[in-house]
């Protein structure tokens, strides 16, 4: 699933780390180019079309090389997300020619998931409209931008879904303060064109734990979104990211630090509201009603391969193309100009790769499936350790006995995910959890 | 800290190398200008030293307040003498150690003989480094006693500052020549007349007796070298008598073994005799006799008055223990008066940051202290640090230099624990007394604490702090001190803008930060030296640190009863600041008994989970998660609790450390 990315913004948000780039001019037929390039040669790298997969299953990743063919179905590429920067800044030409790449080198299914990063106040109902013809085919919009989504991931031919950047607030000062260009009408109106181009497939972002936001704002702003939003909500706690203006700010004392228990109740409170307004709470900070859920975004939470395209980009993949059966980590060059000449002159702009080991890879998915709610189960833990299973590793008296009986994890029949309560504070088992793998 | 000043402290030694690949030509490689001897010795034919009879010979030190130029002035008078050759490159050519040039202070004393011609006769005079620093005050009454005169130095701007009256009294009273020298002349803002009265003042010394020179330009040097010819009397001592050696320093050569630095206070020594220590009563036979120009320079006897080294087969500096006196075997002469073994004053916990630098830091550990034998080490651990030593030292300036030398000379970095001070208890258990076999027991560590039922008194270590401080600091000061439980024994205005303070401190009142308080509100104008004043009575307890109830052994402490309340406070608050939100409440509280005396609740996690995860940035979070996977290895467990090793380093180390 290739995942390009636009590096560019038109203003730098005040809490944003990513690497995104505010240039005067960009070349975008350049730009263009070498994006369609890049996926064109890392889709021949991968050889995605060959992919054995089974529906769910995640394709090839386990330690080991699957016999050759046993399920000999086409592989495809299952979803395609651009992100950013602000890749709704990319005229819709550009990501026509990105997705004509994509089909051109590797299977793309009609129905498969294609997202949008898009930013309301370039999400003119025209411009969607050129999007959307472009092949988008689910937006998602957020006063934030963010950096280097993957693109390619399991075939689920469950429909495209386009993601519009997250909105963040819907309150002006609140927007002021982010360092957002638009106005919360732009973001209601934007958010309503969006709806009407793509229903059902319209992901909103919220942010909360602002400084200085109350729990009394953030409630009355979780209401206003479920007026408007559509069937998934991505709500994030603001992450005072180092090197940014917003954390400068915080830091200097120009902005109080939102309080720790604060924000606990802001995360309590959203979940308690969107679950009760039929939600399903499907990772930690990811909401969708009627099954809308990313696919795109599930397949990263499920360790499935991904193809990042566009600088910055990170990647997940098999190298079958050079016979390789490990799966790899790659990281495209971060500054778009190094990128763009790496590209031209080689193909593509990947800076770093390593392959990862079997500890490795089953460390990342520990870390990534437990914050879905179906957690790791003992089919996906299976694929990438055929000989222990969740059982042996984390049914033994150890740490994750413990969470157990503590009452943050559970182990059954379904396989190994966090309760309500273990969720919220994930970060706190994960080290425990990793600490007894390492020593299995 | 710059507690003392250039002091020349005397437990050092030309050090070894860094280690046995190190060119044994060059003991000091580390230090090229050791090496290439950049000045020129006497030359290589021994010295007769029979033609230089007791009333040829002049045995004196230079005494100073930190920077008032006795290094310099020692260079001057090298120079002049002809021991060393005048050229621009000689800066402190007796302090040889990276550290001593850093701080300005000596940490190595090289003692020097110089030869000078006075009207018509031919002097052998002797220079005594000495520590000027009463860390060393011991070292430094050992080399006095080697001496019969001082110069005393003072800075013409900055005036009396408080080491000098330590290093005046301590001279005072082994009664010898006082010889008033104001340095710096050349300075814009001198002012040598304030000086000398103030000399006159607190020393009772008359300002024409003052010499004022400039001993970076050599005004006036010549002058001082014949005050020394006048003033100072000879040595007494009969080269007819039983050899009578008094060792004032001793240092270790990896070479030849302990060289010892000594004065001959009656007989004479030449190579092949047999001599023995009064000290250890252990017998040697001496290889090497000789005296120091700076370097060592064979001679065939050494006589009575005269001052030189020995090496005699000693293998470990502490054969050589400063203030022991040598004889002939089966001609002993009574010890020379006032010998002592080093008795630390404070001790701290060193131990590595990394466990797996363990037998690098033991080996550096070794071999400083092969040099410096006043260092007590016991090997300790902590359940939360790992293996380490628990580190005596003869004070605060001795435990930061032999820090300093452990970085830059061995290049260990090592977590040093907040000083702590020997504590007594009186006991009156008889059982604790039968068990100990003694009614008076020293308590270095919190856990052999005896409880207040078993003990009629507990006491303290105490010091004589002096403080000489320009006077509109002077309220600050004195609320600082009786803030350090200090009782104030004078307050005498040396001239008309500069005090003298003289407070008696618990001395665990000024072995953590009490220095740096005080430059700190006199904007680095008060200066402060203290000295040994035995020990008091102190209402002390033993403070406890639970955490969900379970004590937290590393951080028990000893502390008087007064500042339990705010060092329970302070301690709780710090460790709440360290100790990472766990899935569960933990309470912090400070204890005496099973009384709890301060607490601080550190909430559980309600939400820890990272917002964002997507495929991006996961390399870096993986990162991030596996190192704290792995620093589940090194936390200590109290109870339920999980306490970093970070939480605890930041808790005991020192302040002057973050």
């Amino acid at each position: 699933t290739p995942c390009p990315q636009w590096p560019y913004c038109r203003k730098r948000c005040s809490y944003c780390n990513f690497n995104t780039y505010v240039v005067p001019a960009v070349d975008e037929a350049a730009v263009r180019s070498c994006l369609v390039r890049e996926a064109q040669t890392l889709l021949r790298l991968s050889q995605v079309h060959r992919w054995v997969h089974r529906v769910g299953s995640g394709g090839v990743l386990g330690p080991s090389c699957p016999p050759a063919a046993s399920h000999p179905l086409p592989h495809s590429v299952t979803s395609v997300f651009f992100g950013g920067g602000t890749p709704s800044l990319a005229s819709p030409g550009t990501i026509a020619a990105v997705l004509e790449a994509v089909a051109g080198a590797a299977h793309l299914p009609a129905g498969a998931e294609v997202t949008l990063e898009a930013n309301p106040s370039s999400t003119s109902a025209s411009a969607l409209d050129g999007f959307r013809a472009a092949g988008v085919n689910r937006l998602s919009i957020g006063v934030q931008v963010r950096g280097a989504l993957p693109a390619a991931a399991a075939a689920a031919p469950r429909g495209p879904i386009v993601t519009v950047l997250p909105p963040q607030s819907l309150d002006d000062a609140e927007l002021r303060m982010l360092g957002r260009e638009h106005t919360a009408a732009e973001a209601l109106k934007a958010v309503e064109a969006a709806r009407g181009l793509f229903p059902g497939r319209t992901s909103i972002d919220l942010l909360f734990g602002l400084p200085g936001q109350s729990r009394d704002a953030w409630a009355q702003g979780l209401e206003a979104t479920l007026r408007v939003c559509d069937d998934h909500i991505s709500l994030y706690q603001l992450t005072l990211e180092r090197g940014t203006a917003l954390a400068a700010q915080v830091r200097d004392g120009a902005l109080p630090a939102p309080p720790q228990d604060l924000l606990a109740d802001m995360y309590q409170t959203a979940r308690s509201v969107l679950v009760a307004a039929g939600f399903r709470h499907y990772e930690v900070s990811n909401f969708a009603r009627k099954g809308a859920l990313s696919t795109h975004n599930l397949s990263y939470w499920q360790a499935e391969q991904y193809i990042g395209v566009g600088p910055g980009a990170h990647g997940r993949f098999v190298l079958r193309a050079e016979g390789g059966c490990s799966r790899e980590a790659r990281v495209q060059t971060l500054e778009p100009v190094a990128w763009m000449r790496e590209v031209q002159s080689q193909g593509h702009g990947t800076r770093s790769r390593a392959v990862l080991s079997p500890l490795e890879q089953l460390e990342e998915l520990l870390t990534l499936g437990l914050r879905t709610d179906e957690g790791i189960t003992h089919k996906r833990w299976g694929h990438f350790s055929p000989q222990l299973s969740l059982q042996a590793v984390f049914g033994e008296p150890g740490e994750a006995r413990a969470l157990q009986q503590e009452g943050w994890l559970v182990l059954d029949n379904g396989g190994l995910r966090c309760t309500w309560a273990g969720l919220a504070v994930l970060d706190s088992l994960l080290p425990d959890l990793l600490w007894q793998l390492q020593r299995v | 800290m710059a507690l003392a000043g250039r002091a020349a402290l005397r437990w050092g030694a030309r050090l070894p190398s860094h280690g046995p690949a190190a060119a044994p030509l060059c003991r000091q490689a580390w230090l090229p200008a050791a090496c290439g001897r950049p000045y020129s010795s006497r030359g290589k034919e021994e010295i007769d030293m029979s033609t230089y009879p007791v009333e040829s010979i002049r045995n004196f030190s230079i005494i100073a307040h930190v920077d008032h130029g006795k290094s310099t002035l020692a260079d001057r008078l090298l120079e002049i003498t002809g021991t060393i050759s005048k050229t621009d490159r000689n800066k402190q050519v007796l302090d040889k150690l990276q550290v001593e040039r850093e701080r300005g202070i000596t940490v190595k004393a090289q003692s020097a003989s110089l030869f000078y011609s006075h009207e018509g006769i031919n002097y052998l005079l002797n220079l005594i480094d000495t520590p000027g620093h009463v860390d060393f005050s011991y070292e430094v009454s050992r080399s006095l006693s080697a001496c019969q005169g001082v110069i005393l130095v003072v800075d013409a701007n900055e005036g009396i500052q408080a080491q000098t009256v330590a290093n005046f009294y301590l001279a005072f009273e082994a009664q010898l020549s006082i010889i008033p020298v104001i340095n710096k002349i050349d300075l814009k803002n001198a002012d040598p007349e304030r000086v000398e009265k103030q000399i006159e003042k607190l020393f009772d010394i008359p300002t024409d007796e003052c010499i004022r020179i400039s001993a970076k330009q050599g005004t006036n040097v010549e002058k001082v070298l014949q005050k020394v010819i006048e003033k100072i009397p000879p040595p007494q001592g009969n080269t007819a008598d039983p050899l009578k050696a008094l060792v004032f320093d001793s240092t270790f050569d990896h070479y030849r073994g302990v060289i010892a630095n000594i004065a001959l206070f009656g007989g004479e020594i030449a190579k092949g005799q047999k001599i023995v220590s009064a000290h250890t009563k252990k017998r040697y036979e001496v290889h090497e006799v000789g005296i120091l120009t700076p370097n060592e320079q064979p001679t065939h006897k050494l006589y009575a008055g005269q001052v030189g080294y020995l090496i005699a087969g000693m293998k470990e500096v502490t054969e050589a223990q400063i203030g022991d006196t040598l004889f002939l075997y089966k001609q002993p002469v009574e010890p020379l008066p006032g010998f002592k073994s080093a008795k630390p004053m404070v001790f701290a916990g060193m131990y590595p940051i990394d466990q797996t630098e363990y037998n690098n830091l033991k080996s550096a550990l070794e071999r400083l202290t092969l040099n410096d034998s006043s260092v007590t080490v016991h090997r300790d651990s902590s359940l939360a640090l790992g293996a380490g030593w628990r580190l005596g030292f003869l004070g605060l300036l001795h435990m930061e230099v032999f820090n300093q030398r452990l970085e830059q000379e061995y290049n260990m970095s090592v977590i040093l624990t907040a000083p702590t001070v020997p504590y007594k208890a009186v006991l009156s258990s008889a059982k604790l007394i039968k068990e100990y076999g003694k009614d008076q027991i020293t308590i270095i560590n919190p856990a052999q604490f005896p409880d207040k039922f078993s003990v009629s008194e507990y006491l303290e270590p105490t010091v004589l702090g002096t403080i000489v401080t320009p006077h509109e600091y002077i309220g600050k000061i004195i609320t600082l001190c009786q803030d350090r439980r200090a009782v104030q024994k004078d307050l005498l205005y040396i001239d008309e803008n500069r005090v003298m303070l003289k407070y008696l401190f618990p001395l665990n009142e000024i072995v953590v930060d009490f220095y740096d308080a005080l430059k700190s509100l006199s904007s680095g104008y008060a200066s402060f030296d203290y000295e040994d004043a035995g020990y008091q009575s102190a209402d002390l307890i033993k403070m406890d640190i639970l955490l969900n109830g379970n004590p937290v052994e590393e951080l028990a402490t000893i502390i008087h009863n007064d500042k339990a309340y705010a060092a329970g406070k302070l301690l709780c608050e710090r460790l709440k600041e360290t100790i990472p939100r766990q899935l569960f409440e933990i309470a912090i509280q400070a204890a005496i008994g099973k009384k709890i005396i301060a607490r601080e609740t550190l909430k559980p996690y309600r939400k820890n989970v990272v917002a964002k995860c997507y495929g991006g940035d996961i390399t870096r979070r993986m990162k991030l998660l596996r190192r704290q996977a792995e620093g589940k290895r090194l936390m200590r467990k109290i109870g339920n609790v999980e306490v970093p090793r970070d939480a605890f380093i930041r808790v005991l180390k020192r302040e002057t450390d973050k």
